[in-house]
């Protein structure tokens, strides 16, 4: 059996940080990724980020991850890569599957950093072929250089759902709508705005009624909704479109939590079941840790930040506090804290605090 | 570099994933359910949603969106839960 002081389930913004963070202060890391290279999903973000010049701004995701892996690779941690974990057993030993070779992993402490899921949304014939998770579609083409289709229906007016449409319309394929059910566009105006100059229309009270085709998608139906989301009879309708995509949210990859026995808690401004946490990113159980999108579904920025501080605390709790990790963590809570305040953080911001809340109520282990 | 689907010779690009290069080739529909049969693709390209479970190399139940496209491999559509080259059928 393997072992290590603190292992790192993830590769990406949280996991990354989480690990360069434990790593610097002086802990013994392992990191673990089911991709043939770190960096989560920062690699098919070809745009660049907002915010202020310590997180990154005027980068483009995916240099953001090199950024992240080289300093990494300076440091003495340990890579799985190409690597699932597919269980947590009692007394923090984790199953590994690398390529048909099974691994088992022992760690004194664990900070998971799984990330995320695409949702979908229920409407006939949503398992056709052609109907993509909207990150998969700029997996396609921003990683491979593939285009899925020609014509496609954006479903969803988020971030993801803005920039995957601006992103398709520059690799050559023709993105006929974007439909959001909500009264208002729910993503940045830059990124609306970008949308509207190429003038493809952002239908706003409309959602999708159906996909059709027989082996894929050939057509969608899309409907208007009133204010209680009702489809308007006779507003149908219909598109020729070969790619219907998903950008209808995410949830947490949460499964190794609940196997670990963390305590969950539903909060849908987090997007779903999260394990408990508090500030300092630890679970109801000591010795497990999180961040990121598993932790609250958010964004890249504030992703790096948790990692840092459930990095220094998966520390702390195994060597002690120093001026440094103090330091780090002071730094990485108030620049959360200022991330929050925004328009567009205030939904995960009153997550946490429902989670908060939720901890003054219950029993649950109460750390430093 | 050339592999084989159903068969057929194709091009991808090695070390991409098989999905990748699946799509490239103007292939859709990626296994047919197990009870009703329904065609199934591409969705989520991060290995989290299993929807593109193919037989790669007499080996059922690869998540194609993760695994490597290599020299000359036979991928094969997956019906139902498919089954090992032995003829067992294996459960996921």
């Amino acid at each position: 059996m393997l072992q290590t002081e603190i292992a790192v389930v993830g590769g990406g913004p949280a996991g990354l940080c989480a690990a360069i963070t434990a790593a610097k202060l002086g802990a013994e890391v392992t990191i673990i990724d089911d991709n043939p290279q770190l960096g989560g999903q920062l690699i098919k973000q070809t745009h660049k980020f907002f915010g202020s010049k310590s997180l990154y701004c005027g980068t483009r995701g995916i240099d953001i991850a090199q950024i992240l892996t080289k300093e990494l690779d300076k440091l003495p941690i340990k890579k799985l890569l190409n690597a699932s974990v597919i269980g947590y057993y009692e007394n923090n030993r984790l199953a590994i599957y690398q390529t048909d070779r099974l691994l088992k992993l022992k760690a004194q402490k664990i900070i998971f950093a799984t990330g995320a899921g695409e949702n979908t949304v229920a409407f006939p014939n949503n398992d056709l072929p052609g109907v993509y998770g909207a990150g998969a579609v700029q997996t396609l083409m921003n990683v491979y250089g593939v285009r899925p289709g020609k014509r496609a229906l954006m479903v969803g007016s988020g971030n993801i759902g803005l920039i995957v449409s601006y992103q398709m319309m520059q690799a050559g394929i023709d993105v006929v709508a974007v439909i959001e059910i909500l009264p208002k566009i729910s993503g940045y105006n830059v990124h609306a705005a970008k949308l509207a100059r190429l003038g493809i229309p952002i239908l706003t009270s409309h959602t999708i009624k159906e996909a059709i085709g027989k082996d894929w998608v050939t057509g969608a139906v899309i409907v208007q909704v009133d204010k209680k989301f009702k489809p308007i009879p006779k507003t149908e309708k219909r598109l020729k479109v070969d790619i219907i995509s998903l950008a209808v949210g995410l949830s947490p990859t949460s499964e190794l939590l609940w196997q670990a026995g963390c305590k969950m808690v539903y909060i849908p401004e987090l997007g779903g079941y999260v394990a408990y946490h508090n500030e300092d990113m630890v679970t109801s159980k000591p010795d497990i840790f999180v961040c990121g999108d598993l932790s609250g579904i958010e964004e890249a920025s504030t992703a790096m930040l948790e990692g840092e501080i459930a990095g220094a605390t998966a520390f702390e709790t195994l060597k002690g506090f120093t001026q440094d990790s103090k330091q780090i963590k002071e730094q990485a809570k108030a620049t959360l804290a200022m991330i929050r305040q925004g328009q567009f953080g205030e939904k995960a911001k009153l997550g946490k605090q429902k989670l908060l809340a939720y901890s003054a109520t219950s029993n649950l282990t109460k750390t430093q | 570099m050339k592999f084989f689907f159903e068969g057929k010779e194709l091009q991808g690009f090695e070390g991409e994933p098989i999905a990748a290069a699946l799509v490239a080739n103007g292939i859709k529909v990626f296994r047919y359910t197990e009870k009703l049969k329904r065609p199934r693709g591409f969705f989520c390209a991060v290995g989290k949603c299993s929807s593109c479970l193919m037989v790669v190399d007499g080996r059922p139940n690869v998540m194609v969106c993760m695994e490597p496209l290599r020299p000359n491999i036979k991928v094969s559509r997956q019906v139902g839960r498919g089954k090992t080259a032995q003829g067992r059928s294996q459960s996921i």
